[in-house]
Parts: structure tokens; sequence; C-alpha cells
């Protein structure tokens, strides 16, 4: 090979050292060479360990991600695309899918979570789909420490400065809080959008000839290095990386994103891209790779946002609101036009061709040529070596379990938990959030599950993310199948079935053998919950890395799962809606506390076996739940989760300020055991008149069931242990409510 | 009855607004685009919710100087209805067919909430099928409401009876815990001295149909509406047109305009 100019005249020489600089192996730099027969460039190199990164590679998790189920009758797209695509029914598809952008949100956290809202949207509307809806599932550190208010009022911030202004709602997600993100915080964002069905685009190059144009801002240094910043741990230099941190436009993108759908409606448009992690790199790469063929770029017409990029610099800049367009070859003008006309710059770049590589030209020189298919298809892949914990045995042994006497008592340990930022109220953070924009929000944030309608249509949608990173810790097995099952049963509350689920695997270094073993384990955890509650998976990412010091993070496999509800017409609510409605208890205790909320938090205890999850009882709960609500029996419905009975019992009451009474002896439910958080249970509540039936459906559905009281008032009284607890439900709400204000200092 | 939803760069509240005139009233709606320079036959002219031209500059400065508002003046100054929507609020403020400004919301923070309004007035071609003194449940999302003018501009638009919709406590009274945004005399929404111009902050597209949990806004559309079929011109009482406030001519007036939303936002 000849005739691969340095491109500018005092580049840096290609050697181990600058690879390793870069992010890429020996072994990995010894891989491109073979693969080129020759020394790659500085250009070349970059490009490659931009490909080759974590971040756009999967190199180390793909080997496992297999595992997961990714087809199903409702599927038209699994994984491999810019999001995943599920049929929805009524000739509609919904396209979502969930990013992390956790490196970026702790170094600068404003532009860190909005970008990382962003780019979630441009994988959504890529594909043709118009983003209808946001989650945003956040982890923080302890918020006593170093620079935490700043980092959650920085990302709370972001997430409205983005999503507002753009115009999507923002209904829901999950704010934890624990010591382990003290140094990494977590910050993972999804979208889903709508289109027809027969209406959804794609990211393939074909066509040989096709122009490719580019639309959108221009090209300036922000966010060079930023796949390979997020695949590497932090340490105290991480405060240096600050300029590989993308700026956001969230006004670009809102035009972008009209001028996007208008010109995917005329006709001219091939294949389109937005340019992400490692931009114009990857998104033109990833086109022509999916395509099987080849590109010429021109890099003297992507438009700078500043004279001199190099094309280094050009390939690897990761400036947002961008996107590549393969368009019909005569008809580019079209497509220029429309982006003209919501005022955006739009250039002719390159085009497709057939020779499987990708020529890069500048300045009269020819600065990359690279093979395509084995820099994207064929990336390398890792098993690393994977071990569990030494002292796994000891995390899992069974811990003793302190009864709540003193201070209260019971009640005295529900209302300290209620306190905590960890159960409060997020009220504070989504008010940020614009949740109702688009009139599509039938539910919004806080509630079990977020609905959505679609209009002119019976139908709903509903979305939510879960996931208990100290259960991962404690057995990430069990753990990742815990977040699929729990997600599921929110949905049922609901009345939704299920039709797809995206996830954001967060994890530490995968070179560590502990990490990669979590990894594993998490992953097959939630593969066996998807096949056995028949939930594939459409779509989702990866972060690795997430250390700060050589400390990881808990593992934080966060699903978000789709639902269709054949009818809003009966929706019943997360809390009590009318005095007198009787309450019912569906599954049974089975006094688990491994990982609880009440061992955690008020006692500092971070052992045993998470709750077991039981998929058959999972199911039975969850159809019985969504047969109840089909047949609009239910008023009230509201899974039980962190803090158990107790506090969802509480929760139930705040909706509206209406009290209940209950008596437990029945269900044997005592002392700790309020607080157990055994799966596959959930409160519902109906008029007097369906009880019956309710319990009926119940038995039918070999689900058990205990009437355990009605709802009325304003007090909470519970009949436990032969005792009778009473407390004002505003004396409890109060203290919910302004949890986490007061935790913040606010 | 035809309604035009303008359409800047930036506008996110467009579909909402063209939803409820279409869907939900059943009614032929259109989108106006910022360029045009007519609101072709549209007798009602909606400038709706979003962040036209980014806010860039200030909230609604930008587009006040589009094409489009050009033509919005003239249907305007013709007793045409205009109705601007949180956004579109603020753009009727920055082109002079309201008077104040908009300051950065008291919390220094976006809010996104149901709020409760008290209806000051139920004479206004967007009010006449509520009461004085009735309240509504709407939402409101915006990180720009914190109305403001100076103190005697304020009287005077208190003396001129222009205010709409104030914010109130769910009891209808006056409240600072109640107002989202720390706006001036808790206005939520006000009106030109004819009563063919309304601004307001909060949402009434959004609680417009009973799934999204109230219908309390779809009162101020379906005023419109039969308003329009009453009469095809508003009615500009003698009454309204003596509350005028003291103007020293339409020119002056828009340079004061201008300077005070100046020393609004460099505060």
């Amino acid at each position: 090979m000849t005739g691969i100019e340095s491109a500018t005249g005092a580049e840096p020489p290609v050697t181990e050292e600058a690879a390793r600089a870069q992010g890429l192996t020996a072994e990995e730099l010894e891989r491109l060479r073979k693969m080129l027969g020759r020394d790659p460039n500085h250009t070349e190199l970059g490009i490659t360990a931009a490909l080759w990164s974590e971040h756009c590679s999967y190199k180390s998790s793909k080997a496992y991600l297999k595992e997961f189920p990714t087809s199903g009758p409702h599927v038209l797209q699994g994984p491999g695309e810019n999001a995943g695509v599920v049929d929805v029914g009524h000739g509609w598809v919904a396209v979502f899918k969930m990013e992390s952008h956790n490196h970026p949100s702790f170094i600068e956290p404003y532009q860190g979570a909005a970008t990382g809202v962003g780019g979630i949207l441009r994988d959504i509307f890529t594909m043709g789909a118009r983003p209808i809806a946001c989650l945003d599932a956040l982890r923080f550190g302890e918020i006593d420490a170093p620079r935490m208010r700043f980092l959650i009022d920085g990302v709370v911030r972001g997430i409205g400065g983005y999503g507002n202004c753009v115009g999507v709602p923002t209904v829901g997600g999950e704010t934890g809080f624990h010591r382990c993100y003290n140094g990494n915080i977590l910050v993972n964002a999804f979208a889903l959008g709508i289109a027809r069905r027969d209406r959804i685009f794609k990211a393939r190059a074909s066509g040989t000839g096709n122009p490719i144009l580019y639309a959108g801002s221009r090209t300036g240094r922000d966010g060079i290095h930023g796949a390979t910043m997020a695949s590497e741990s932090f340490d105290a230099e991480s405060e240096a990386k600050r300029p590989t941190v993308q700026v956001g436009d969230p006004f670009t993108e809102k035009v972008l994103l009209e001028a996007c759908l208008e010109a995917m409606r005329g006709g001219a448009i091939v294949a389109i891209q937005d340019m992400g992690a490692a931009g114009l790199t990857s998104s033109t790469f990833e086109m022509a790779g999916r395509g099987g063929t080849g590109m010429v770029l021109d890099l003297d017409r992507v438009p700078l946002r500043e004279p001199g990029l190099t094309p280094y610099e050009m390939m690897l800049s990761e400036s947002q609101e961008r996107m590549v367009v393969v368009a019909r070859r005569g008809q580019e003008e079209e497509v220029a036009r429309t982006f003209r006309r919501w005022g955006l710059e739009v250039a002719t770049i390159g085009e497709v061709t057939a020779t499987g590589r990708a020529e890069l030209r500048w300045r009269g020189e020819r600065v990359a040529d690279l093979p395509i298919r084995p820099l994207t298809e064929e990336a390398p892949v890792y098993r690393r070596p994977a071990a569990p914990p030494a002292d796994l045995a000891a995390r899992q042994a069974p811990p003793a379990v302190p009864q709540p006497e003193g201070q209260g008592g019971v009640l005295g340990a529900l209302e300290r938990l209620l306190g905590t930022p960890e159960l409060g109220s997020k009220d504070w953070i989504w008010h940020q959030y614009d949740y109702s924009v688009r009139t599509g929000t039938v539910v919004g944030p806080g509630a079990d599950a977020a609905v959505l309608r679609l209009k002119g249509t019976a139908a709903g949608l509903a979305l939510k993310s879960d996931v208990n990173p100290v259960y991962c810790a404690l057995d990430p097995r069990t753990g990742g199948a815990q977040a699929v099952a729990e997600a599921m049963r929110n949905l049922a509350c609901v009345g939704a079935e299920p039709v797809g689920l995206t996830d954001c695997l967060n994890f530490g270094n995968p070179e560590n053998p502990e990490v990669a073993w979590q990894f594993r384990e998490a992953v097959w955890g939630m593969a066996a919950a998807c096949r056995a509650l028949a939930v594939p998976v459409v779509s989702g990412n990866v972060s690795f890395y997430n250390e700060t010091e050589g400390r990881s993070i808990h593992p934080t496999p966060t699903v978000a799962m789709v639902g269709v509800i054949p009818s809003l017409a009966d929706l019943p609510a997360a809390h009590f809606v009318a005095g007198g409605d009787r309450i019912v208890l569906l599954g049974r205790d089975r006094g688990e506390h491994g990982g609880s909320a009440y061992l955690r938090l008020l006692h500092d205890i971070e052992q045993g076996r998470p709750p077991a999850v039981d998929l058959d009882a999972e199911l039975r709960l969850a159809r019985l739940l969504r047969r109840l609500v089909g047949r609009g029996l239910l008023a009230t419905a509201h899974d039980l989760a962190e803090g158990g009975f107790a506090v969802a019992l509480a929760e139930a009451c705040f909706g509206r300020g209406m009290g209940a009474t209950v008596d437990l002896q029945g269900a044997g439910l005592t002392g700790a055991d309020l607080f157990s958080e055994t799966q596959a249970r959930a409160l519902v509540a109906c008029r007097p008149e369906a009880a019956a039936e309710v319990l009926r459906e119940a038995e039918e559905a070999g689900v058990p069931a205990v009437e355990i009281g009605a709802a009325g008032g304003e007090v909470l009284e519970m009949r436990t242990g032969g005792e009778v607890l009473r407390a004002p439900v505003e004396a409890l709400r109060e203290r919910w409510a302004t949890a986490l204000p007061r935790a913040l200092g606010l | 009855m035809k309604c035009g939803v303008v359409v800047f760069p930036g506008s996110n509240c467009d579909h909402d607004v063209y939803h409820v005139w279409k869907h939900v009233l059943q009614q032929e709606a259109t989108f106006l685009w910022h360029q045009d320079e007519t609101v072709k036959d549209c007798e009602l002219v909606v400038l709706p919710g979003g962040f036209a031209y980014g806010d860039y500059l200030r909230a609604g400065a930008l587009a006040a100087l589009s094409p489009v508002m050009a033509a919005v003046k003239r249907h305007a100054a013709a007793g045409g209805l205009v109705l601007g929507i949180c956004n579109g609020f603020q753009v009727l403020l920055e082109a002079g067919l309201l008077p104040g400004a908009m300051r950065r919301n008291a919390s220094q923070r976006f809010v996104c909430s149901d709020v409760w309004l008290r209806v000051e007035r139920d004479d206004l071609p967007f009010t006449r099928g509520l009461r004085a003194g009735q309240l509504l449940r709407m939402p409101v999302a915006h990180a720009e409401g914190n109305y403001e003018d100076s103190p005697q501009r304020l009287d005077a638009l208190e003396a001129a009876r222009l205010v709409a919709f104030r914010y109130t406590s769910p009891a209808g009274e006056l409240d600072p815990a109640w107002n989202p945004n720390g706006a001036a005399r808790a206005i939520a929404g006000i009106c030109n001295p004819e009563g063919n111009v309304l601004g307001l902050m909060p949402h009434p597209e959004r609680c417009a149909e009973e799934i999204l949990g109230s219908t309390d806004g779809l009162a101020i559309f379906a005023s419109a509406l039969d308003s329009l079929r009453t009469a095809r011109t508003p009615r500009t009482t003698p009454a309204a047109r003596a509350a005028r406030p003291e103007r020293a001519g339409a020119e002056a007036d828009a340079g004061a305009d201008l300077e005070a939303k100046a020393q609004v936002a460099s505060r």
C-alpha cells in the first residue's frame, strides 16, 4: 500500500506508546498492522482506536450479550441498529433504546447529561420515529460526598435543559443514592419514539455512487476522544478531560429532528445515522459496515466551526447535533433543501463505493485508507477471565435482622425510611422536567409505570426502568433477573403486556476478573428472566470502566421495559382513590431481608442473599394483574419493592392523602417482615362489590391473595402482632415529600 | 372556523394546539410557517409554546422579529383573535402586542407542575365560557414565566382590567406558595385593551381532554370558537376602548417596551 500521506507535516509517530495512549493494546496495534499490511498513520490509528474502543465495539461484552433472546412476535428490529423496533399495534411501532452518559456527566454534569439525552433522541429519530417520551435512570453517591450536590443539580438541570427544549416529555425514571457511586455517577437516558410500521429507516449505506450528505451543526474540536474516555477508568487526572465532554445545543437538535422526519417523508433518503460517540468515524464506518459497502469522504467539504482542523480531529470530533445521510443519487438537492428550510447547514461530503474500504481525502491527498468490515463487524472480541469475589460467601451470609424496636418501633422505622432520599419522593427532580408536553402523558413520573396514550386509538404504552444495585452486588445473577421481573410487575400494575426491553449495563473494569464475573452472571440472570417471561431484548448499551481509583461501582444493569395497554379506559392509579375500597395483598411474604432497604438504610447492613426471584410466580402475578385491570376491577395497583409492604402501603396513601385501615394478622406480617422485600407481590384495591371477584381471579391464577382492609380516612392504621399502629398520613407524607430537598439542604 | 398555529424553529407545542382545535373541537387547523407573510385566512392565530429560536438572546426576542409576526400584528390590529401560550406569550410581549416582560422563575429553575388559576375576566373572546372567580387547574412548564413590569405600568394594567388569570391557592386565594414563578401580582395571563389578544403561561392545550386528567383548558379554545361563530370579528366595546392605558403614541411606547425589557433582562 502506498500513497497514504501523513495528514500534517508534524504528525505524531505511530508507536506502541501512541497506540496505548489512545486505548489500543500492543496486540490490537499488531492486529491492525496485519490487517493493513503496513503501519497505520496517525489518523488511521485514531479511527481504529475509536472503533475498537469498548464503547463502540462492545469487545468485552459481545460474547455474553448473545445470551439475550432478541426476537419475538412483536420484534421488527433487534440489537444492531440505532434502536430496537417493536410492533405495538394499530399500525404503529415503538422505537426505543437506552444509553449511558456516565463518564461525561461525572466530569461536566450539565453538558454530560444534556448530551446524553441529545444522543439517545437522535438514535430514535434516525430510525424515522418521532420521540414521544424519555426516562432517566440516575445513580448518585452519598449526598454529602464531595461534588455530589453539584453533580445532582447539574445532571437534573442538564436533562431538563435539553429534553424540555426539544419538547420530548420526561415521563419517569429512577434515582438512587449509594456510596459506591461517590466517584462515578450513572446517567442512563432512555428514549422512545413512534412511527408507522412501514416507515422505519435503517442505517445501511447502499447504492454505489449515492452521495453522502452531512447535515446539522458544524464540526469543532469538542468531544475528541469521548468514546475512548468513556472506555477508561477515572483517576485524579480525570478533571483534565473536561475538553473531551461535548456541548449540546437542544435548539439545533429540535430543528434537526423536524428536518430529518420531513426529509424522510420525501423518499430521497437511503440511509441515515447520527454522529454519536466517535462522531464521523463511527457513523460512516457503521453505515458502510452494515451495508457491506465502502465510501470515499472528501474532508475538505466537512463544515467546520473553525479553520485548521486536521483529518484526525474531524474524524474523532464529537460535536453534537450532526447527521450523516445517504441520499439517492440525483435527489440530494431535495434532501438538502429540507435541511436548509430548517436553517441547517448541509454538505455533500462523499459517496458510497463498492470497495469495502473507507478512503479519506484531504487537500488533494489520500489521508487514510482502511478496510471497513474488519474494523467494524470483525472488531476484536474478548472473553475476559472471570472469577467470583473472594468474599462472596461472607457477603451472602444470612444477616441478623434487628427488629424495629425503640425509636417508635415499626412506625418510627417506616417514617425514617420514607424520609431517606432513597425512598423519599423524587418530586424535586421531576418537576424540573417537562413531563406533559405532546399531550400524550396519561400517567407521569412518580407512579409504578409511566403511561402514554397512542393518539387516535384506545391503547397506550407503558414504560418503566428498574434495577436494584445492592441485590446485584450481593448476587448479580439474581439481581439481573430481579430487574427484569420488577419492570414487568410495574407494567402489569397498569395492565400492560411487555413487548420488549432495552438495557444499559453499567459495570466496573472488565479486565478485573471479579467485574467480568459480575457481568457474566448479571447477563445470565437477565437472559433467563427474559426467556421465562418472554420479553425480548431489542437494544441496549454497555458501560464498562465505571470505577475510580480502583473502586468499582455496584453492578448496575438498568432495564427499561415497554408494554402495551389494550385500553386506557379503566386504568388503576398507584394510590388509593376512594374511601371504602377494599385492599388486597397479592403474593406471599417469605421474610427475605438480604440487601433490603430496611437493613441498608436503617442498620447499615448490606449482606445476605437478595430475595429469590421466582419467575413462575412473577408470570402468574403479572397475568393476574393484567386480567384484573383489563376487566376494570381495580381502582389501585401498586407493586411491592424497596421497603416492602409498609413502604408500599404508605406510598399508596400519599397520592390523594387518603389513609387505610389494614389487619395484617391473616397475612402474617409483623415487625421487620413488614419491610421484607420478597418479590412477586403487589397491593391492589377495588370497590367493595368487586372484592370477591378479585379474590376468585387470584385463586384461579394461583396467586396467594388476602383481603387486608379498606382505604379511607386520614390515618394509616395497621393491626399487626397484637398491636394497632396508627400514623396520620399527612405526617408521613411530609417526611417523604421533603426527604430529597432536605438532604440537599434546599 | 380556521385556526393557524405558528411554527417557529423550536416551537414544540404546535402539534398539541393543532390537535385540540382539529381533533377535539373538530375545526379546521393549519400551521403557519415563521417566514409566511400572511396568516392566510385564519380567524384565530395561536403562538404555541416551545423555545422559538432556542430562546437565544431572550425568550421570544428573535421570534418577535420573524416575518409572520408582522402578519400577526396586522391580524391583531384588525381585531382578529391571537392567543399566545407560554413561549407564545413571551413572543407577544417581545412583539409589543402585550405589555411587560418575563424574568427567570424566582426559583431559577424550570418548573413543570399543575397550578390553580383564578379567572379574572369572563368577558373576553377567550373566556366567555368561564365565570369570573372560577378556578381552573392547568399545567405550567417554563423557566421564564416571572411576569414583571414597572409598578406604574402594573397599576395601569390592573386599572384597565387587563389581567385575565392569576395564580392562586386551590381555595382561590392569592398566596406566594402557589405562585409557581414569582410573577408580579400573581399574573398568569393578560389581554390587550381590545380583548382580542391573550397571552398566558399555563398550557390550556394540555388539559383539554378527559384522559389527560382535566378539561379545564378546553374552555379557552371553546370560548374562542364560540366567539368566532357569533361574530366574525370580536366585539370591541366602548368600555374596553376607554379602558386603554395612557399611551404617548404607539411608536414611543414600543421603544419604551424594548427598553423596559432590556432592563429586566439585564437584572
